[in-house]
């Protein structure tokens, strides 16, 4: 069994975002790059399905710019046996939509024939939550989206979902996407061994041309803006003056 | 302009107030016509119909839709999609799963989160956990919408407008529904609660969490999490606030120990009256918090529990 998964060079989760003041979007020059958290889990999920006996192997595969690559180390050195970069973009700022990147992980997919696509439920820059629903739809794949639970069966997984009012459990047929959750494991950190290790593990490079996929954006960026800020109300002493002031404004 | 909008339902159980504040937003794009599936959807139906400004609704029973899943319904949807120029949802887990197959199966951008609409093509969404809004202009033919339902008000209801059965799609027979483990509670729902109580890491562990659980149940308050108290393993995920979790905008919400993330204040700064209990004076909450108190929470909450007792 071969586990494909999609994982994207994001802002680093706890680096502040800046705006630029023209409306640009956000600066992200000499700004730290990591891997977007919920891709961290995924990857982290599919190793220890490897080391469960489950899996035999798992391939990490990254749409970007080149030095998407670096994050890809970072997959390796986890436990990743080998990755694939697609090239889509030169400029840091250019965010390739999910719709084209599910096009290219179509096409990955295609070629490299996983029984499982494990990615994380949404990337912390666009914050969209859509490229591996779109991924399915493209394959006429099963989908089981925000993941808390995965079990692997003869052809099937059991994976428990994170909804709206509490769980849902679904059996998803193989081959199969699985988007994964905030809670479904506590990803590893890379030792100094593997991350040596890993500069010797293989990567293939392409580029989104190679795979006849047009990364034309559908929706136009107009302008991205500093988001309304709230004035700062009074700070309160007791709680008594607090329930005072509850009950002047009627909400209680 | 035509709008197919899908009804929120569950188990037969339409969900109107994040129906009603669907409507609101998509009023700005066209005539509405809501779509109600469920195994069971009459009674959705009927009640959706007469949210104001509903033209009309179609009602697809058949148990393949009676659990939620994505397949079966994207399948219905994209059978509909012709007649229609936007196909919008509130953005419940249930919408995100299904709209961004819907939009990839007809070719097109799913636009998701959609916090304002600036025309019937262009709309402003936020971005980096709520760091930035970016206002985007789709062109393709079908935009694929799900609503950010806590910046729109609900729209009333009025006179009913006609309901039509319609033939369900073809089964993909793909995934199958095994349980659901509901989180039985008599509080009410999070995203469309009254006063939301939430606990952050200050609270410190799984067991200490019931001090926000009794102020919320004296308050008749849904109970929400930061996503510090959700990765220490002290509330369940569905409690989350935030950019990556629920989206809440209260008339009163009182966030406890909670430092004030961006992400977690993405996910309730549109909330009327904001109050905030934090031990540390500098903590970030205090900055868009109608009333500031910098005390120990484990002195205060109990105090505050006794106090509205009364």
């Amino acid at each position: 069994m071969k586990v494909l998964v999609p994982i994207k060079r994001v802002i680093d989760y706890n680096v502040k975002v800046r705006v630029r003041t023209d409306g640009s979007g956000v600066d992200l020059n000499n700004i730290k790059m990591s891997m977007n958290p919920f891709d961290e889990i995924a990857v982290e999920e599919a190793i220890r399905l490897k080391e469960a006996g489950k899996v035999e192997e798992v391939v990490a595969v990254s749409i970007g710019i080149e030095k998407s690559q670096e994050t890809l180390r970072t997959a390796l050195a986890m436990g990743v046996d080998r990755a694939i970069l697609i090239v889509a973009a030169d400029d840091v700022h250019t965010d390739i939509e999910p719709l084209s990147v599910a096009k290219i992980l179509k096409a990955v997919v295609d070629d490299e024939e996983p029984n499982l696509v494990l990615a994380g439920k949404q990337a912390i820059d666009n914050d969209m939550n859509a490229t591996g629903q779109m991924l399915a739809a493209l394959l006429g794949w099963s989908q089981a989206t925000f993941a808390s639970g995965i079990e692997i069966e003869q052809d099937s997984a059991l994976v428990t979902r994170e909804v709206d009012g509490g769980l849902q459990v679904v059996s998803v047929p193989l081959p199969t996407i699985i988007t994964v959750d905030l809670r479904l494991n506590e990803p590893r950190y890379p030792s100094l061994p593997n991350i040596i290790k890993a500069k010797r593990k293989p990567m293939d490079v392409k580029t989104a041309s190679d795979l006849g996929v047009s990364v034309e954006p559908r929706l136009q960026i107009i302008k991205t803006e500093e988001p309304a800020t709230r004035t700062a109300g009074i700070m309160v002493s007791s709680v008594d003056e607090l329930v005072e002031k509850l009950e002047e404004t009627g909400v209680v | 302009m035509t709008v197919l909008l899908l009804a929120e339902i569950n188990d037969g159980k339409l969900s109107l107030d994040a129906t009603a504040k669907t409507v609101t937003a998509a009023k700005q794009l066209g005539d509405i016509t809501v779509l109600a599936v469920g195994e069971h959807c009459a009674a959705a139906a009927s009640e959706a119909a007469a949210i104001e400004g509903v033209s009309r609704v179609l009602c697809a029973e058949n148990p393949l839709y009676g659990k939620r899943l994505a397949e079966p319904t994207s399948t219905l949807i994209v059978a509909l999609a012709a007649d229609y120029e936007h196909i919008v949802a509130p953005a419940t887990t249930d919408a995100k799963n299904i709209l961004p197959r819907v939009a990839a199966m007809l070719d097109v951008m799913v636009i998701s989160d959609v916090s304002g609409v600036v025309d019937e093509s262009t709309f402003e969404r936020p971005i980096y956990a709520g760091n930035a809004v970016q206002t985007i202009q789709s062109i393709d033919d079908t935009k694929v919408i799900s609503f950010r339902t806590s910046t729109f008000d609900a729209a009333k209801t009025g006179s009913p407008a006609p309901v039509e059965t319609i033939v369900p799609a073809a089964d993909p027979a793909l995934s199958k529904w095994i349980e659901d483990k509901g989180a039985s509670s008599d509080r009410p729902e999070l995203t469309s609660a009254g006063v939301v109580v939430s606990g952050g890491r200050g609270i410190g562990s799984a067991e200490n969490f019931a001090l926000i659980e009794v102020l919320a149940d004296k308050l008749g308050a849904a109970v929400g999490a930061s996503r510090a108290a959700v990765d220490s393993g002290y509330a369940p995920n569905d409690w989350q606030v935030g950019q990556t979790g629920k989206v809440v905008a209260p008339e009163l919400y009182i966030a406890i120990g909670i430092s004030g993330a961006i992400q977690h204040l993405a996910g309730m700064k549109d909330s009327k009256v904001i109050v905030a209990i934090n031990k540390d004076e500098e903590a970030p909450i205090f900055q868009v918090a109608d009333f500031g108190l910098a005390a120990d929470l484990f002195d205060v909450v109990p105090e505050l529990t006794e106090k509205f007792s009364k």
